[in-house]
């Protein structure tokens, strides 16, 4: 797969240094796992700042991280224009919060300094008049995903492009902030090549469903069901509207 | 007058509160007094010696080994129970009106108002990690608003863990520190520098960043040898021996932030440290409890620094539970699970229990850690072999279980 010449399936965890405030780390975990649960051979690198990152990964996750972290990560993402090449045309990429944002066009920090994002997804951000901190319930667009919860904490307010979709829509909680054009609040973007989101928990661990999804677009397999142990339980937890 | 008065409601007010069976009475006790009298925290405080203990992790019981340590010297007042909000800190100087010094725990984001509030002797600052994302507080805004407290107390020295980059960035510039190699394993928030946020090449002996930030030359070390003996050591050559009943490395760090913070406040560091080995039992934690045919040790675990500590405690000869709560004093995400590193358990059964206990039970899935779930988690120890049981608990999920278990001390089985 990817750029293995063997078939193990490799999953990169972009700057966890700088974008592991919130714990996506653990997104790549998820995917690791349950790929080897199907028998897939698979690898989880961490790609920090210091190397030349590979361009062969089969799936890129990026994470949250503080304000700072975040311009420092943009500007290294630009200095790596092969690896944006590579999340554009061949990977598939998960990316998360202050991720999700970095992809975009532009966005701006709490002074209201706008700079501009890597430009792989029509998204922009601005900074929003409150920081929004709770539980997230949404309905997925992707078909057989479901609902998705996670757990938000941003101040950003997100507007996707007419031409993206908005990975789903919010139900609970606020996620990009803004409606979609039938009016509704949506949360992060879906494309063919990228999933964006406001969701932690982290998102792929809450939400076995869309960490298949990620796995069947990046390795073209139709995956066996997997029956995880509290899976169940800890989903009846969040998506019941009273839970807090 | 009115200033008595209000301290008074404050102290019938807790024992209302006690007496009704809601708590210790501290907090409540506390806000009454607040309420009537804004400066009661300052005039309580006047014509003492305050130490305020602050950080992330291990601030209860570096206040219960810092208070042993003055008590050597003369009497004590300390909020020993871990109310460490502004009412906490209040409640405990009330209660002890007239002693010579005072030890206060304080929450990291209410330490600027406190020391405002009592001018400290001295700040105890010990680490700055991640704890309740969703409390707003990012560990570098803490870190700001810390540092800027401190610029505004010339008079204060800070005693200051000279191994944690983001307690180097907000102590800095203080007046008066101290500098004390207490050691620091888990780097989760710190690869990045504080000031300038580049990575920072570290090791934990040194770190430094291109910008100019860089660990400072440490006035103590926590110097832990084999064979258990351990010892503080100043850079004038003196070495004190450390002898505490705590377990593990952290500990030993938290005692020699505590022997630094005794010595700048008089006390000889080798009757500090005598005093301090006799701490054993910190609000709970680390006690020893039997419930039915079990000795059950309750530890504290509250995010992923504090996790890393607890991984080098945790006996692998005896079952383990594993109890996560996820309320508004826990933070209500639960997402930190994931920066802790479950692989490394070896324990031979390991129950997840508690409010989250889901969470926790998907979380040591992928860990590939065997569990069983059992939400209850008095439930999960009357249902196991008989036998002793490490329980590792996060803040109130630990306090559940202390009023839920006999109080008494095990006896050997
Ligand atoms: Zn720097």
């Amino acid at each position: 797969m990817g750029g293995t010449a063997d078939s193990t399936l490799v999953i990169g965890v972009l700057l966890p240094d700088a974008l592991g405030t919130y714990s996506d780390s653990g997104n790549a975990v998820v995917l690791a796992q349950r790929a080897r649960w199907r028998g897939i051979a698979a690898r989880v690198l961490q790609i920090t700042a210091d190397v030349t990152p590979p361009t062969g990964c089969d799936i890129y996750v990026l994470g949250g991280g503080e304000d700072q972290a975040q311009v420092t990560a943009t500007r290294w993402l630009q200095q790596h224009p092969a690896l944006v090449g590579a999340m554009e045309t061949s990977a598939v990429t998960l990316a998360v919060c202050a991720g999700f944002q970095i992809l975009g066009r532009s966005m701006s920090d709490r002074s209201g300094h706008s700079y501009s994002g890597v430009g792989l997804i029509d998204v922009t951000t601005v900074p929003g008049p409150r920081r929004a901190v709770g539980q997230v319930i949404t309905h997925c667009v992707i078909p057989g995903v479901g609902q998705l919860t996670g757990f938000e904490n941003h101040r950003g307010i997100s507007t996707v492009a007419a031409s993206h979709v908005p990975l789903g829509r919010v139900v609970r909680g606020t996620g990009n902030g803004t409606p979609d054009a039938a009016g509704h609040l949506g949360d992060g973007v879906w494309t063919d090549r990228i999933v964006g989101t406001y969701l932690h928990g982290p998102v792929l661990a809450r939400n076995p469903a869309l960490a298949d999804h990620l796995l069947t677009t990046a390795t073209g397999r139709t995956l066996d069901p997997l029956d995880l142990p509290d899976q169940q339980a800890l989903r009846r937890t969040y998506l019941q509207r009273s839970s807090r | 007058m009115w200033f008595r008065a209000a301290v008074a409601a404050g102290t019938w007010t807790a024992r209302l509160s006690r007496r009704l069976g809601a708590g210790s009475g501290s907090i409540i006790g506390g806000r009454v007094t607040l309420a009537l009298c804004p400066d009661a925290l300052a005039r309580l405080a006047a014509g003492r010696q305050v130490a305020l203990v602050s950080g992330t992790n291990g601030k209860t019981t570096t206040s219960h080994l810092l208070a042993a340590a003055l008590a050597s010297m003369g009497t004590v007042a300390h909020n020993a129970t871990g109310s460490n909000m502004l009412d906490g800190a209040l409640a405990a100087l009330a209660q002890d009106p007239d002693t010579r010094f005072a030890v206060i725990e304080v929450d990291e984001l209410h330490l600027a108002t406190v020391a405002e509030a009592v001018d400290p002797e001295v700040i105890v600052l010990l680490n700055l990690s991640r704890d309740q994302l969703d409390r707003g507080s990012e560990v570098r805004s803490v870190a700001a608003a810390l540092s800027a407290a401190l610029i505004r107390q010339p008079r204060t020295t800070v005693v200051a863990n000279a191994d944690d980059p983001m307690v180097v960035w907000a102590a800095a510039p203080a007046v008066r520190t101290v500098w004390v190699s207490a050691g620091a394993t888990w780097a989760g928030d710190t690869t990045t520098c504080p000031r300038c946020g580049r990575s920072l090449a570290s090791t934990t002996e040194r770190w430094a960043c291109e910008c100019g930030l860089a660990r400072p030359d440490a006035a103590w070390t926590a110097v832990d040898q084999a064979a258990g003996a351990a010892s503080a050591v100043r850079t004038t050559g003196e070495s004190v021996p450390v002898r505490l009943s705590l377990p593990g490395r952290f500990n030993l760090g938290n005692a020699v932030m505590a022997i630094a913070a005794a010595a700048r406040m008089g006390v000889d560091p080798q009757d500090a440290s005598d005093a301090m080995s006799r701490v054993d039992d910190v609000a709970g934690r680390y006690s020893l409890v039997t419930y039915g045919s079990h000795e059950v040790r309750l530890l504290l675990a509250k995010n992923p620094a504090g996790w890393t500590e607890t991984l080098g405690v945790i006996d692998d000869a005896k079952a383990l539970l594993i109890v996560v709560n996820a309320r508004e004093a826990d933070g209500r995400d639960t997402s930190w699970l994931w920066d802790v590193p479950f692989d490394e358990l070896r324990s031979p059964t390991v129950v997840a229990c508690g409010e989250r206990a889901a969470d926790l039970g998907v979380r040591l899935s992928y860990a590939d850690i065997v569990h069983t779930t059992i939400a209850d988690p008095v439930a999960a120890i009357a249902a196991m072999p008989p036998g002793k049981i490490d329980v590792v608990a996060n803040y109130t999920a630990f306090a559940d279980l202390r009023r839920r278990l006999p109080s008494a001390p095990a006896e050997a089985l």
